[in-house]
């Protein structure tokens, strides 16, 4: 089955690509990204602050249990309804420091759409931060139920 | 306990970046690799190890000669490296496309 997102990261590069189609019209992807209640359901985020237009900015902020897991937070630069986002995003306290995406939306058809996300690290070495964060976390979750497999086996 | 050297180290190197290039096309000897490069073929010898110990080169002994060629298996640990990235994005959208869904089906 040909998968439905896709990451194009080439070696020796600073900058990947994440594309994806939805079974949604490009208006709804658009409205995904730019209003708060939708941001906030789909990222699982609160929205502190979000000020949509050109040089408006951004506050995201995650808690789990009560305690705040990360902070985001970046500038709109450019904002064309239903086409075109330029943005900077910058997750708090990480390596991965602050990225520059240009986020494409494309009509398919009435229901369908494109989203082509490109984003810009610092260095590739950022953008390698950025790629081992869910790889340590996957690695972390498979050290922990190794763990827990040995506690109750003692 | 042996060190083990990480692979994206190893593949942050431009050097040892297009050591894997050259090789890529065919295996090749470390005296004909060396020749693409204006460093010493001691320092060649080291990057080749390096790329060695990560199991992103192997050997291979044809007569006196010692050839190095891709290993697959390392070759494939960076692709899985995306993988998890690649999946958090798709978890991510997957639940985009129900919320937006639920918003659309209520719009009607």
């Amino acid at each position: 089955m040909e998968q439905k997102t896709n990451i194009n990261a080439l070696e020796g590069k600073q900058d990947l690509t994440i594309t994806r189609e939805f079974d949604l019209p490009v208006e709804l992807v658009y409205k995904a990204y730019t209003e708060a209640e939708f941001i906030a359901q789909w990222m699982g985020t609160n929205v502190l602050k979000l000020e949509n237009r050109n040089h408006g900015s951004y506050e995201f902020e995650t808690s789990y249990d009560g305690n705040v897991m990360f902070k985001a937070n970046g500038t709109i630069h450019k904002l064309i309804p239903n086409q075109e986002m330029v943005r900077t995003f910058e997750m708090e306290n990480t390596p991965i420091g602050v990225q520059l995406e240009f986020l494409n939306f494309e009509k398919v058809t009435e229901d369908k759409s494109k989203l082509t996300i490109q984003i810009i690290y610092k260095s590739e070495k950022h953008r390698a931060a950025q790629l081992k964060l869910p790889f340590a976390y996957g690695l972390n979750m498979a050290h922990n139920k190794l763990e827990e497999v040995l506690s109750i086996q003692q | 306990m042996k060190l083990r050297r990480d692979v994206f180290q190893a593949i942050a190197d431009p050097t040892r970046r297009t050591i894997i290039t050259l090789v890529a096309a065919s295996a090749m000897t470390p005296s004909a690799i060396a020749e693409n490069f204006d460093y010493s073929r001691q320092t060649i010898s080291k990057h080749i190890q390096i790329l060695t110990e990560c199991e992103l080169l192997e050997q291979e002994q044809k007569g006196r000669e010692i050839y190095y060629q891709l290993n697959p298996k390392g070759m494939k640990q960076i692709a899985d490296f995306i993988e998890p990235f690649r999946k958090m994005w798709d978890e991510r959208f997957n639940n985009l496309e129900t919320i937006m869904k639920k918003h659309q089906s209520k719009l009607k």
